[in-house]
C-alpha cells in the first residue's frame, strides 16, 4: 500500500498536479498553501489566538461555507425551476411530491436562514473584538454591504416558490417602499413633486413600481426577483467577498492585538 | 407546566413588560458581569432555559409556534446570541482582570506563537465544514420545507408578516408610519454601521475582547442588536398573531382579539387639552408644537449632550464626528421613547401631517 502511495506520487500526472511532498516539513507545509488557489487565500502561518474557536467564533468561515452551500444547491435547483406565474408553484410542488428524500430545497432553505444568522453573529465578534478599528474600518464597510446583499439575497429568494407565504412576505415587505420620501408615491414630499396638477410620482411610477415591475407582486415582480436571486446579487456578493477576503490578508490577517 | 406559570409567562410577555424586563436583564447582565461570566451560573441558567422549555413543549399553542419549520431558526438565533454574549463576556472579564494586573490579554498571549495554517488552521476548517455539513443533512432529512397554497392576490392570510429578519422593523410599524419604520431607520442602520470605525477614535480593544477599555461603544452596540433587532424579531415572530394584536406563547391566537387603540397626537394635546381651543387650518402652524419637539431633539440636544454626559466623548471626537455621531444616537434614542410615549400618554404622532404623508 505504501509502495503504490510511493508510486502514484512519482506519476508525472501527480506531479503535475501537486508541486510538493507530503506536508509534513515546514518547507513542504508552506509550499501546500501557497500552491494551492484555494488555500492561499490563507497566509502560510497564522497567530495561534487568531484560529481559537472561542476568539473567532467560526462565524465568517461559515458564513461563507453556507454561501458555497447556497451556491450548490441552488443551481441544482434552478434546473427544474422556471419562474412564471403559472410554473414557479408546480415546479417547487413538484420537487416535493416526485422526489424521493429529496433534500435540496431543504438544505437551501434552511442554509439561508442559518446564513442570515451567522452574518450577524460575524458582525456581534467582529464588533466585540474590535476588529473594524484601523486598519480594518474599510473592510468593515465591505462586510455591512455583504450583510445587506445577504439579507437581499434570501428577501428575493423568499419569493419564487411563489406560495402564499412567498407572495405576502413580499408584498408586506416592498409596502414599505411606496413610503420612501420623495421617489415613493405615499412618500412625504411626494405630493410637492408636480408640475400644473401632473403628479410625477404615482403609484404607476414609483420605487415600488420599479422594484416589482408593477402595482402588485406579479408575474414581473416573480422574474425581477429570480434574476436578481440567481444572478445579480451572488455576482455582487462573490466580487465583494473577493475584496473582504484579500483585504483581510492585506490588513494584517484575523484580527489580533498589535 | 403549571396554568399559573403559562399565565404569568403570557402577562409578562405583553410589549411594556417584555421590553422593560429585556432591557434590564441586558443591564444586568452587563452590570453583574463578573458572576454572571461563571462558567457554573451560566450552565445552571441553562439548564432553568432548557427545561423550562421542554417542559412548556406539551402546550400546543407553545409547541406550533415554536416547531413551524421557518420559526426554528429563531429559537437557533436565541440560543447562539445568548452563548456568544455569555462567551464574550466571559473573555471580557478575564481580560480586563488580566489587563488590571498588567499582564497581556488572553489573546496577546496566544498571538506570541504563529503556526502553520497547514495543518492547523486547514483541519479545523476541514472538522467544522464536515460536522456542519452533517448536521444540515440531518436537519434537511428531518423537516421538510414548506409550501404553502398557491400565491392569491384575492386571499390575504392574517398575519401577513414580512420575512422573519425584518420583523424587527415590522414591530416598529406599530409605533411609526412605514416611511420611518420601513425606509428611513433602515438606512440610518446602515449607514450608522458603516459609520463606525471612522466615529469610534478608542483605539483600545482592538483585536481582543475586554468590556472596561471600551463599555459605552460595547453597551451601545449590545443595546442596538439584542434589544432593538434581535428581541424585536422574536417579538415579531412568536408573540405577533392576527392583526399584528400581542399573544402570549401559551395564548391561542384568536382572530377575534382585538385591542383598543385611542391614541392623540401631540398637537391634540397641546392645542386642545392644553389650550382649550380648536386645531388650526393651517397644518403647520397646528404641528409646532411636534416641530418645536423635533427641533429640540436633533438641533438642540446634540450641543447639550456634548457638554454634559458626552462631554468627554465629544472632545475626543472632534465637531464632525461627534454631530454625526449625536444624531445617529438620537435616532437610535427616538425608538424607544416614542414606544413609551405610546404606552404611558397614547401618543400617536408627534408630527401629524396625514396629508402630506408627514407623520413622525
Amino acid at each position: 500500500m505504501d509502495k503504490l502511495l510511493a508510486y502514484i506520487a512519482r506519476t508525472q500526472i501527480w506531479k503535475s498536479i501537486i508541486r510538493h511532498g507530503y506536508p509534513d516539513t515546514p518547507r513542504n507545509r508552506t509550499l501546500a498553501v501557497l500552491s494551492n488557489v484555494l488555500l492561499h487565500l490563507h497566509p502560510v502561518k497564522v497567530r495561534r489566538s487568531g484560529i481559537k474557536l472561542s476568539y473567532t467564533w467560526c462565524m465568517g468561515g461559515l458564513t461563507f461555507f453556507l454561501f458555497l452551500i447556497e451556491t450548490i444547491t441552488g443551481l441544482l435547483l434552478m434546473f427544474y425551476y422556471r419562474p412564471t406565474a403559472e410554473l414557479a408553484y408546480q415546479d417547487i410542488f413538484a420537487l416535493r411530491e416526485h422526489v424521493p428524500i429529496g433534500v435540496m430545497r431543504e438544505v437551501h432553505r434552511w442554509a439561508a436562514h442559518l446564513m442570515v444568522i451567522s452574518v450577524w453573529l460575524h458582525m456581534y465578534r467582529v464588533f466585540l473584538t474590535g476588529s473594524y478599528k484601523p486598519p480594518r474600518e474599510f473592510n468593515w464597510n465591505v462586510g455591512v454591504i455583504l450583510l445587506v446583499l445577504t439579507l437581499l439575497l434570501s428577501f428575493t429568494g423568499y419569493l419564487l416558490p411563489w406560495d402564499q407565504l412567498a407572495i405576502w412576505a413580499i408584498t408586506v415587505g416592498t409596502n414599505m417602499a411606496r413610503a420612501t420620501p420623495f421617489i415613493g408615491h405615499e412618500g412625504p414630499g411626494a405630493a410637492l413633486l408636480q408640475f400644473g396638477g401632473l403628479q410625477f410620482v404615482h403609484a404607476g411610477d414609483d420605487v415600488r413600481f420599479g422594484l416589482l415591475a408593477g402595482r402588485f407582486v406579479g408575474e414581473g415582480a416573480l422574474l425581477r426577483f429570480y434574476v436578481l436571486h440567481c444572478l445579480g446579487f451572488p455576482l455582487i456578493a462573490a466580487t465583494l467577498m473577493a475584496v473582504h477576503f484579500w483585504r483581510v490578508r492585506k490588513d494584517g490577517g484575523i484580527s489580533g492585538p498589535l | 407546566m403549571p396554568q399559573f406559570i403559562k399565565d404569568l409567562i403570557d402577562a409578562i410577555s405583553a410589549p411594556i413588560p417584555y421590553t422593560v424586563l429585556t432591557t434590564a436583564l441586558l443591564a444586568g447582565v452587563i452590570i453583574f458581569r463578573k458572576w454572571v461570566s461563571k462558567p457554573s451560573v451560566f450552565v445552571a441558567f441553562s439548564v432553568v432555559g432548557v427545561l423550562g422549555f421542554i417542559g412548556a413543549f406539551p402546550d400546543p399553542n407553545f409547541k406550533q409556534i415554536i416547531t413551524k419549520p421557518d420559526n426554528i431558526p429563531i429559537v437557533i438565533l436565541i440560543a447562539t446570541v445568548v452563548f456568544f454574549t455569555w462567551l464574550f463576556l466571559r473573555r471580557a472579564v478575564i481580560n480586563d482582570e488580566r489587563i488590571k494586573k498588567g499582564q497581556p490579554s488572553l489573546e496577546g498571549e496566544m498571538a506570541k506563537k504563529k503556526v502553520f495554517t497547514w495543518p492547523d488552521l486547514v483541519y479545523s476548517e476541514l472538522i467544522c465544514m464536515l460536522l456542519f455539513m452533517a448536521a444540515l443533512m440531518v436537519w434537511s432529512l428531518l423537516i421538510q420545507a414548506p409550501i404553502e397554497e398557491p400565491a392569491s392576490m384575492a386571499r390575504t392570510p392574517n398575519p401577513s408578516k414580512a420575512p422573519w429578519y425584518f420583523l424587527g422593523l415590522q414591530e416598529l410599524l406599530v409605533y411609526f408610519d412605514p416611511w420611518i419604520a420601513g425606509v428611513l431607520l433602515p438606512s440610518f442602520i446602515i449607514v450608522g454601521l458603516c459609520a463606525i470605525p471612522y466615529l469610534d477614535t478608542n483605539p483600545k480593544g482592538n483585536g481582543y475582547y475586554t468590556f472596561e477599555e471600551r463599555p459605552f461603544a460595547v453597551s451601545f452596540f449590545m443595546v442596538g442588536f439584542i434589544l432593538l433587532w434581535v428581541s424585536l424579531v422574536i417579538m415579531g415572530t412568536f408573540l405577533r398573531g392576527p392583526n399584528w394584536s400581542f399573544f402570549g406563547p401559551f395564548e391561542y391566537w384568536d382572530h377575534n382579539k382585538l385591542e383598543p387603540m385611542v391614541s392623540i397626537n401631540l398637537s391634540e394635546y397641546f392645542w386642545i387639552k392644553a389650550l382649550g381651543q380648536h386645531l388650526p387650518q393651517n397644518p403647520l402652524i397646528r404641528e409646532a408644537p411636534g416641530f418645536a419637539f423635533m427641533g429640540f431633539w436633533f438641533l438642540m440636544l446634540p450641543p447639550i449632550m456634548g457638554k454634559w454626559v458626552f462631554k468627554k466623548l465629544a472632545l475626543d471626537m472632534g465637531a464632525i464626528r461627534y454631530a454625526v455621531f449625536a444624531h445617529l444616537f438620537l435616532w437610535t434614542a427616538l425608538v424607544p421613547l416614542k414606544m413609551v410615549m405610546r404606552w404611558t400618554i397614547d401618543l400617536k404622532y408627534i408630527i401629524g401631517i396625514p396629508e402630506w404623508f408627514l407623520n413622525v
